[in-house]
């Protein structure tokens, strides 16, 4: 069923503004990103993919002087659509780990990330000890991985397709607890109406976890995005793009 | 790109868990979808449209739209009402395992259903009037001649449909069940062998298949035994 929904999501194409310099077709760097990720990716109402991600990714192509397609897949497809050339490069908020490492490349970081976890509000936890409790996370990100790793055998582990399928059954109440991203969840907090109704327990951890971009292993397209990274570093374009979307620099 | 198959053997156990948590699936959802679609069949084949009605709207509708949106409507749709949630039914509702087991049952019923219906309706004018002149009250008909008859036509036609359904038991996997699909999506989110898992994950879909075309064909051989076996004479020359 995956390649099939990877086959159908490459098809769906969409195309945005080219870079005013034009270039060989050969040379499009087709860039993937989920578009279920708000605000780092997502798809607006016109089914275009926006977000912080997109924009760098739109902010590097011009500084690198490339011909860019931004396609969206989904999220367990990413890295298998990578190995076997589906596009070149995922800008999708993807943290930079061992075992990912031996699959892709990564490119220097150009954000940084961190867990925490989200629960009703007026529900305490020992968060050390989540024993029988149900916890939801999406499938194949980083807050599973921890789920498994720390959790597996002792609490209901329940992972989804999308974020917001885990929101949906925090909000239904078939999740006691949720583990995710912390900024996309301070996004979800802030702009989804349930801010009121759900807040983040404990403090966030693995701040450590840094968010690359992800290439074929040995292709040169990471020397170019890193160096592309540097120069938006420097001119304040990135800092322009952060500040759009959060208040307080999350480099 | 190389294949490196040893992660099927260290992640086979976790498969074979998925594999039954999708046999589970399957049986239940068939069992209870033959319950349900026999009274549909029967009230189906009425030609009064106030028996007809309900059960031809009733497959219209599981049979016109995806499985996919139906399990998403059980699952995520039920659970944004308030109502449903303070419900009696919500202990029911909110277990992934149990809006599967909803969603499968209603869709397979519905086929099933038309599968029940189309065999009774095959079965030859002679043999109901037969019955008729016999004194047969309709009951008694249906008892002891159409059903057994229909049983026998409709075995083909059925195990198809057990496979299908099979194979549609992957969408369980979307509302976070752990079903053989589900189980081989979650080794590769840790593994990233993608093709190696999904290869053994078809692998086992197919033994299963297997199994029940098996079944199903030594059933046919008693069920239609009757029928003797095909035998084509060819008329000597002269």
């Amino acid at each position: 069923m995956n390649m099939k929904k990877l086959a159908l999501t490459s098809a769906v194409v969409l195309t945005a503004a080219v870079s005013s310099v034009s270039v060989n077709a050969a040379d499009t760097v087709r860039i993937a990103t989920e578009g279920a990720w708000a605000p780092f990716n997502y798809i607006d109402d016109s089914g275009k993919p926006q977000g912080f991600d997109v924009d760098i990714a739109w902010a590097l192509c011009e500084k690198m002087e490339a011909d860019c397609k931004v396609v969206t897949q989904d999220w367990d497809g990413l890295i298998p659509g990578l190995k076997v050339r589906k596009f070149d490069a995922i800008i999708a908020s993807m943290s930079i780990t061992e075992e990912r490492l031996r699959q892709v490349d990564f490119t220097n970081k150009y954000y940084s990330g961190g867990l925490r976890f989200l629960a009703p509000k007026g529900k305490e936890f020992n968060l050390e000890e989540l024993d029988g409790k149900v916890i939801g996370a999406q499938r194949a990100t980083l807050a599973a991985q921890y789920l498994e790793d720390n959790f597996m055998g002792k609490s209901d582990l329940k992972f989804y397709d999308t974020q917001d399928s885990v929101y949906l059954d925090l909000i239904s109440g078939r999740l006691d607890i949720v583990l995710s991203d912390e900024l996309p969840t301070y996004d979800w907090l802030k702009t989804s109406g349930n801010g009121d109704k759900f807040e983040f327990k404990g403090k966030s951890f693995k701040k450590e976890d840094e968010i690359g971009i992800a290439v074929r292993k040995g292709d040169d397209l990471k020397e170019k995005f890193n160096k592309a990274l540097d120069e938006i570093m420097e001119d304040g374009t990135y800092q322009k793009i952060n500040a759009k979307y959060f208040p307080f620099s999350i480099y | 790109m190389e294949l490196d198959f040893s992660v099927v053997i260290e992640y086979f156990p976790r498969l074979l868990t998925g594999t039954w948590m999708t046999i589970k699936l399957v049986l239940l959802s068939i069992v209870l979808g033959a319950l349900v679609a026999l009274p549909i069949a029967l009230a189906r084949i009425s030609k009064n449209w106030l028996i007809s009605g309900v059960p031809f709207a009733f497959i219209f509708f599981f049979r016109g739209t995806p499985l996919l949106v139906q399990i998403f409507l059980v699952y995520y749709g039920a659970s944004q009402f308030e109502a449903v949630r303070e419900s009696f039914m919500w202990p029911i509702l909110r277990e992934p395992f149990w809006c599967a087991i909803i969603a499968f049952t209603l869709n397979t019923s519905a086929y099933t259903a038309e599968i029940f219906r189309g065999a009774i309706q095959a079965i030859p004018e002679g043999e109901v009037e037969a019955c008729k002149v016999i004194g047969m009250t309709k009951a008694q008909m249906y008892r002891r001649i159409l059903l057994p008859r229909a049983f026998g036509i409709v075995l083909p036609a059925y195990g198809n449909e057990i496979i299908l359904m099979l194979k549609a038991s992957a969408l369980a996997s979307t509302i976070t069940l752990l079903d053989l699909t589900g189980m081989a999506r979650t080794i590769i989110a840790r593994t990233y062998t993608p093709i190696e898992i999904f290869l053994a994950a078809g692998g086992i879909y197919l033994v299963i298949s297997i199994l029940v075309i098996y079944i199903f064909r030594q059933v046919e051989k008693r069920q239609n035994r009757y029928l003797g076996t095909l035998s084509i004479k060819v008329p000597d020359k002269g």
